[in-house]
C-alpha cells in the first residue's frame, strides 16, 4: 500500500458539453511530496483536482487516489483527504473558529483547533463572520479547514490566490511543514515563483494535457538554454572567445560593450569566460548569469503568459 | 481540545492520522450548526418566528376576519392557533429550508460537506434535525402564547405529533426540491411568494369556507390546507386522528421526497 503513488491519474477526459476541459491526461504524485499543477486559467487544472476529490466522472481514463476509486471508493477516501476549494464552501454567517471547530469535529484525530488558529494568524477574527472576513483571511480559514483532519493527502487549488506577501509566506511555510510530517500535496497555481519554492514536482498543464513534468530543477535545465551577460570595452574578439569556450555556445555584441553568451551556463563555463578575459586583459564592468524560470519554461512550451 | 502542550507548530504536528469521526458525533455537529445559524439569521426569525406569533396575536385579539366563533377571543384562538401551527412548519420545513439550503449550494457548502467525512445522507439527516429544532421552540412559543389568550386544545397529542411529522415531510421535500433546482434567486423569491399564498389560500388565518366552492375544492388539495385542516379537526374539535388529511400529507411527503431524491443538484 505505501509503495503505491498518492495519485495516480491515467489518460483522463472530462468534457463538458462540447468543451473537453481535460484532454488524455497522466499525472503521478509520489507519496509525501510536493507536487504542483501548473497552468493558465482553462488549462484544466481545477477539472482535474476535482476528478481527484471525486467531485466529476471521468469521461474516460482511471483516477486512483491512495489506492482508491474517487467515486466508488468515496467513503472510504473522504476521511484520507484534504480539500481546499478554489473558493467558497463556507457559510456566510459562521464565524471562523466556530467553521474550523465544526471541521474538526467530523474527524476523529484533528488538529489542536487554538493552535491552527494562532499559526494562521486568523486568532484575531475567531468570532468575525466568514462574510466579514477580508480575501486573505477567508483563503486562510479554507486552507486550516483542509488541514485539520490531519489527512494524508491534500488537495490546495490555488491556495494563496489572493493573499498578500507575507501570508504567502506563512501559507508557503505550513506546505513545507506538512511535507516535513510526511503529509502529500497536491496545489494547483498560476504562480511560478510558487512552483519552484514548494515543489517536488511540477506538472505544466496546457489544453487539458500535461505538456511537460519534473522537478522544478530538471524542468528549467531541458529546453531552455541560460544566458550570461558581460561587459566590457567594445569590439572584443567574440571568435576568440568562443574557441575556448565548449561548442553549443553561441556569442554576440547586441550593444557595443555588451556580451551575451548562451548554452549550457555552468560553473566551468563561466570560470573559462573570467580566464579568458584575463588572459585577454579585459576587466568586465559587470557579469551576471541569468538562469532560466519556470516562467520562461511555460512561456517557450506554449507561447503563452501563464497569468492572463 | 485545549492542550497547550501541542500548540506548538514543530515536527509531527501535522502527521497524518486520518479518520472520520462516529457518524452519530458528525450528524449531531452538523445539526448542531444549523440549529445555531438558523436562530442567528434574521430574516429566518422574522419568517419563522415573528410573522407567525404577530398573525397570532393580531387576528386573535382584533376581528380582522371573520373567523368562525369570533363572538368571543377564546373561539377566534382556537380557530387561529392550529392553523398558526401549520404556517410555522411551513415556514420552518419550506420556506426557511429551501432558501438556507438554496444559498448553501450557491456558496458551495454543500459541495465542500461533500469532501468531508460527513455523508449526503448524513448532512439530511442533519438538516432534518436542525428543522425539527427549530419547530420544537415554534410550537413552544407558539403554544404559550395562544395558551395565554384563552386557548383550550383538545384531542390526542400523538395525532398532532403524526400530522405535524407528515407536515414536515410533505414541506422539506418541496423545500429542497426548490433549493436542489433552481438559482439561489429564483429560490429566495419563489419560497417567500409560495410561503405568502399558502397563508391566505391553505386556512391559516382564513377559513377555506370563504372561499367559492371550486376553488375551496382545490385548495383543500394542498398540503397546507390539509395540515392546518387536521391540526383543527383535533385539536378545536377534538376529533380523532384525521385520515384524509394524514394520507394528503404522506402523498406530498412520497412524491415531494422522491423528485427532490431524482433532481437535487449539489453544484
Amino acid at each position: 500500500m505505501r509503495d503505491t503513488a498518492a495519485v495516480e491519474v491515467t489518460g483522463l477526459v472530462k468534457r463538458y458539453g462540447d468543451r473537453t476541459a481535460v484532454n488524455g491526461l497522466d499525472l503521478t504524485v509520489r507519496r509525501g511530496t510536493v507536487t504542483a499543477v501548473l497552468g493558465p486559467n482553462g488549462a484544466g487544472k481545477t477539472t482535474t483536482i476535482e476528478t481527484c476529490e471525486g467531485y466529476r466522472r471521468p469521461d474516460a481514463g482511471t483516477v486512483r487516489v491512495l489506492g482508491l476509486d474517487p467515486i466508488s471508493d468515496a467513503t472510504a477516501l473522504r476521511p484520507r483527504i484534504g480539500v481546499m476549494l478554489q473558493s467558497g464552501g463556507i457559510y456566510p454567517t459562521v464565524r471562523a473558529a466556530e467553521m474550523l471547530r465544526h471541521t474538526a469535529a467530523l474527524h476523529a484525530h484533528p488538529l489542536d483547533v487554538d493552535a491552527l488558529i494562532e499559526r494562521l494568524g486568523l486568532d484575531g477574527c475567531g468570532r468575525t463572520p466568514y462574510r466579514r472576513l477580508s480575501g486573505g483571511q477567508q483563503q486562510r480559514l479554507a486552507l486550516a479547514m483542509a488541514v485539520v483532519g490531519r489527512p494524508e493527502l491534500v488537495f490546495l487549488d490555488e491556495p494563496t490566490a489572493g493573499l498578500d506577501p507575507q501570508a504567502r509566506r506563512s501559507a508557503w511555510d505550513l506546505v513545507r511543514e506538512l511535507r516535513a510530517d510526511g503529509v502529500t500535496v497536491v496545489l494547483s497555481t498560476h504562480f511560478m515563483d510558487e512552483a519552484e519554492e514548494l515543489s517536488d514536482d511540477v506538472a505544466i498543464i496546457d489544453a487539458g494535457r500535461v505538456i511537460a513534468r519534473g522537478s522544478p530543477e530538471e524542468l528549467c535545465r531541458g529546453g531552455a538554454e541560460n544566458t550570461l551577460r558581460f561587459t566590457g570595452r567594445p569590439g572584443l574578439d567574440l571568435r576568440s572567445l568562443l574557441k575556448a569556450l565548449p561548442s553549443g555556445t553561441a556569442a554576440a555584441e547586441p550593444v557595443p560593450g555588451s556580451y551575451r553568451l548562451t548554452g549550457a551556463v555552468d560553473p566551468r563555463l563561466l570560470a573559462t569566460v573570467t580566464s579568458w578575459c584575463a588572459q585577454n586583459g579585459v576587466m568586465p564592468d559587470s557579469i551576471s548569469v541569468e538562469r532560466h524560470t519556470l516562467e520562461d519554461v511555460f512561456l517557450e512550451l506554449t507561447g503563452k503568459e501563464l497569468r492572463s | 481540545m485545549n492542550t497547550k502542550t501541542t500548540r506548538t507548530t514543530g515536527h509531527g504536528t501535522y502527521s497524518p492520522r486520518p479518520g472520520a469521526a462516529p457518524l452519530s458525533r458528525m450528524i449531531a455537529a452538523q445539526a448542531a450548526l444549523e440549529t445555531r445559524l438558523l436562530l442567528r439569521h434574521g430574516e429566518q426569525l422574522l419568517l419563522t418566528i415573528v410573522i407567525p406569533t404577530l398573525l397570532l396575536v393580531l387576528f386573535g385579539t382584533v376581528d380582522v376576519v371573520d373567523l368562525p366563533g369570533a363572538d368571543d377571543g377564546a373561539g377566534r384562538v382556537d380557530f387561529l392557533a392550529p392553523g398558526v401551527l401549520a404556517l410555522a412548519v411551513l415556514s420552518t420545513a419550506f420556506t426557511g429550508q429551501a432558501i438556507s439550503t438554496g444559498f448553501e449550494r450557491r456558496y458551495g457548502v454543500l459541495k465542500r460537506l461533500g469532501a468531508s467525512p460527513l455523508p449526503r445522507w448524513g448532512l439530511m439527516t442533519a438538516k432534518t434535525c436542525a428543522v425539527l429544532a427549530i419547530e420544537v421552540l415554534q410550537v413552544a412559543l407558539l403554544s404559550s402564547v395562544a395558551l395565554a389568550l384563552g386557548w383550550s386544545p383538545h384531542g390526542d397529542p400523538l395525532s398532532v405529533v403524526l400530522l405535524l411529522a407528515a407536515g414536515t415531510a410533505a414541506f422539506s421535500g418541496l423545500g429542497l426540491l426548490m433549493a436542489g433546482t433552481l438559482r439561489a434567486e429564483a429560490t429566495l423569491a419563489g419560497a417567500n411568494l409560495v410561503f405568502l399564498l399558502l397563508l391566505v389560500g391553505g386556512g391559516v388565518v382564513v377559513p377555506l369556507e370563504k372561499f367559492p366552492a371550486p376553488v375551496r375544492d382545490v385548495l383543500e388539495w394542498l398540503p397546507i390546507s390539509a395540515l392546518s385542516e387536521g391540526l383543527r379537526d383535533v385539536l378545536r374539535d377534538g376529533a380523532g386522528m384525521p385520515w384524509g388529511n394524514l394520507a394528503v400529507l404522506t402523498v406530498w411527503a412520497v412524491a415531494g421526497l422522491a423528485a427532490a431524491a431524482r433532481f437535487f443538484r449539489w453544484e
